[in-house]
C-alpha cells in the first residue's frame, strides 16, 4: 500500500527530508453535518464491513453508544450526548467520532518510526501499521484521542478516511452508506463553501452558534464538523481550540536537534580539551617526597 | 615509594559498575533510536523497531537495580561539604590544567559528587517516567496530559544522564591512572596523593 502512494506522500514520520512532492492532488475533506444525522450507526456498520472489522462484543453502558468508545477495530463510533445548551432546553446531540485528519498532525510529529505514519497530499493522515513499532507515541500527539493500541498485535488503528477507495476515486464507505446525506465528501474547498453554507442556514433557524468546525490550531482538519453549537464544541467532547499539545512540540521540536547536538558538542568539546590542557598526571607538579 | 597500591573499590562494586555500563549502553543506543529520527538506525542492533521497543524498558530497569546497589554503597563518600564548595571555586582554574588551590580533597572531589547525584537524580526520573508510559503495561493507566509530560521529562532526563556519562568518562581519561581503579581495583600511591590526599592519608594512617 505504502509503495504504490508514496508519490502522493507529502510528510511521513521521523523524516527530516521533504518527501516525493511533484504530484499535484486536490485536497479532499469530509463533511459531517451534525444537524442532519439521525444516529443510525450505518456509518459504523458501512466502516467494518469495508474494512473487514469485528469488534468484540461489549457490554450496553446504558446509553446508544455501543460500542462505548473508539477502539482498535471500531475506527468510527457514534456518540450520544443529551445536553441543554441553555438552561431547560434540552438538546440530544449526536457527533460520529473517528479521525480528524489534521493538516498539522500530532500523530505523525511524535511518531518516532520512519514512515509510520503518513499524510498524503489529498490530506488523508494514514498509518502504515507495517512500520507502527507499538510505542503509543501518537496517542500523545493526537489532540482529539483517536489512536487505539491493539492488545492483539501492539499497533496502532484508526480510520484511514477510506485512502485505499478514495486513491481509485471512490468516496469513503461512511459516506457512500449514510442515508440522510449527513457525511459528504468532496475537495476541502468546496467542503468548507458548502459546510459554511448548511452552518448560516442553521443561524438563520435560530442556531445562533452554529458554524464549521474546521480548527485552525491544527492547521484545518480533513474532517469537518456543521456544528448547532459550534461555539459550545465541548457539548459533544471536541476541543473547543485543539492544538498539538506544547510539550509534543518541544519534545519533539527544537529540544531533540540541541541535545543531539549538546551530546555530540560534550565529546567533541572533550577532545579538544584533552588536546588543549593534556591530562593529569601523578608527577605533574607535585613533588615526588616519600 | 615506587608502585605501592591502594584498594579503591571491591570486586563485587567493580562488576556491579561495569554491568551498569552495559545496560547503560544498551539501554541508550536502544532510547536515542527513537530520540531522533537520525539515529533510528540503532534499531538494527537490536532486531528492528518492535524489538527495540520490547528491550529498551528492561535493559533500562536493569540499569537501574544495578545503580540501586551501587548508589547504597557509595551516597555516603558523595555527601556535599564545605571543602567541596571551596573545590568548586577551583573547577575553571582546573579545567585549564592549573591544580594550584585546590583545597585537599577526600574520596571524590566536587566534580565527581555533582556527576555522581546528577547520575542517581536522572535514573530516578528515567525510572518513574518510564514506567508510566511502558507500553503495553503501565500507559492505560495515567491521563494522557501527564504521559506527554512523562515522555518530555523521559527524554530530558536521558540528556542528562548521557552527557553526565561523558563528563564521567572524559575524567577517566583525563586524570591519568583512574581508570585501574575500576579494572583493577587498585590505584597508585602517587595517584591517590595528587588527586585525593585525604582519602590518601586515611588509607595509610593505619600502616
Amino acid at each position: 500500500m505504502a509503495s504504490l502512494q508514496s508519490l502522493d506522500v507529502v510528510a511521513r514520520s521521523a523524516t527530516t527530508t521533504t518527501s516525493p512532492s511533484v504530484r499535484q492532488t486536490p485536497e479532499l475533506a469530509k463533511l459531517i453535518d451534525e444537524s442532519k444525522c439521525i444516529g443510525c450507526k450505518a456509518c459504523q456498520v458501512a466502516c467494518m464491513s469495508w474494512n473487514d472489522l469485528r469488534d468484540e462484543v461489549g457490554t450496553n453502558i446504558g446509553v446508544y453508544d455501543n460500542p462505548s468508545d473508539l477502539t482498535p477495530s471500531s475506527w468510527t463510533v457514534m456518540k450520544f450526548f443529551e445536553v441543554e445548551p441553555t438552561k431547560g432546553k434540552l438538546e440530544w446531540l449526536i457527533r460520529k467520532d473517528g479521525c480528524m485528519h489534521c493538516e498539522d498532525p500530532g500523530c505523525l510529529k511524535a511518531c518516532p518510526s520512519p514512515g509510520a505514519i503518513v499524510k498524503y497530499a489529498n490530506g488523508i493522515v494514514d498509518f502504515i501499521s507495517e512500520n507502527c513499532i507499538g510505542c503509543g507515541y501518537c496517542v500523545k500527539g493526537c489532540p482529539f484521542d483517536v489512536p487505539r493500541i491493539s492488545e492483539k498485535d501492539n499497533k496502532a488503528y484508526k480510520c484511514t478516511l477510506c485512502s485505499d477507495r478514495v486513491a481509485v476515486g471512490l468516496e469513503p464507505a461512511c459516506v457512500k452508506t449514510c442515508p440522510t446525506g449527513a457525511i459528504s465528501f468532496g475537495t476541502k474547498a468546496d467542503m468548507v463553501s458548502y459546510g459554511e453554507k448548511r452552518a448560516g442556514e442553521l443561524r438563520e433557524r435560530g442556531f445562533q452558534g452554529a458554524g464549521l468546525y474546521n480548527p485552525k490550531g491544527v492547521g484545518g482538519t480533513h474532517v469537518m464538523y456543521v456544528m448547532k453549537h459550534a461555539d459550545q464544541t465541548t457539548l459533544v467532547d471536541l476541543p473547543q481550540e485543539p492544538t498539538v499539545s506544547p510539550m509534543v512540540s518541544l519534545w519533539k521540536g527544537v529540544a531533540k536537534p540541541l541535545a543531539v547536538a549538546g551530546m555530540l558538542g560534550a565529546v567533541v568539546a572533550g577532545f579538544f580539551h584533552y588536546m588543549k590542557v593534556g591530562p593529569i598526571e601523578e608527577k605533574s607538579g607535585e613533588k615526588e617526597d616519600a | 615509594m615506587a608502585d605501592r597500591m591502594l584498594r579503591r573499590y571491591e570486586d563485587r562494586d567493580r562488576m556491579n559498575h561495569w554491568f551498569i555500563a552495559l545496560m547503560f549502553v544498551l539501554a541508550g543506543l536502544s532510547g536515542l533510536a527513537f530520540f531522533h529520527p537520525s539515529l533510528f538506525f540503532l534499531t538494527n542492533l537490536f532486531g528492528g523497531g518492535p524489538w527495540t521497543r520490547i528491550l529498551h524498558p528492561v535493559l533500562g530497569l536493569l540499569m537501574v537495580v544495578a545503580f540501586a546497589v551501587l548508589f547504597v554503597r557509595l551516597w555516603r563518600d558523595n555527601r556535599i561539604t564545605d571543602a567541596d564548595r571551596v573545590w568548586r571555586k577551583h573547577m575553571g582554574a582546573l579545567l585549564r590544567g592549573d591544580k594550584a588551590g585546590l583545597p585537599p580533597v577526600g574520596k571524590y572531589n566536587y566534580g565527581q559528587k555533582l556527576t555522581f547525584w546528577a547520575m542517581a537524580a536522572s535514573l530516578v526520573v528515567l525510572l518513574v517516567t518510564g514506567v508510566m508510559f511502558w507500553r503495553p503495561w503501565f500507559a492505560g493507566y495515567f491521563p494522557v496530559d501527564l504521559l506527554r509530560a512523562a515522555v518530555l521529562l523521559h527524554a530530558l532526563s536521558a540528556v542528562v544522564l548521557i552527557l553526565a556519562t561523558i563528563v564521567h568518562v572524559y575524567a577517566a581519561i583525563w586524570v591519568k591512572g583512574t581508570v585501574r581503579a575500576m579494572t583493577r581495583g587498585t590505584v597508585s600511591e602517587g595517584w591517590a596523593k595528587v588527586n585525593h590526599p585525604l582519602w590518601h592519608r586515611e588509607m595509610t594512617k593505619e600502616r
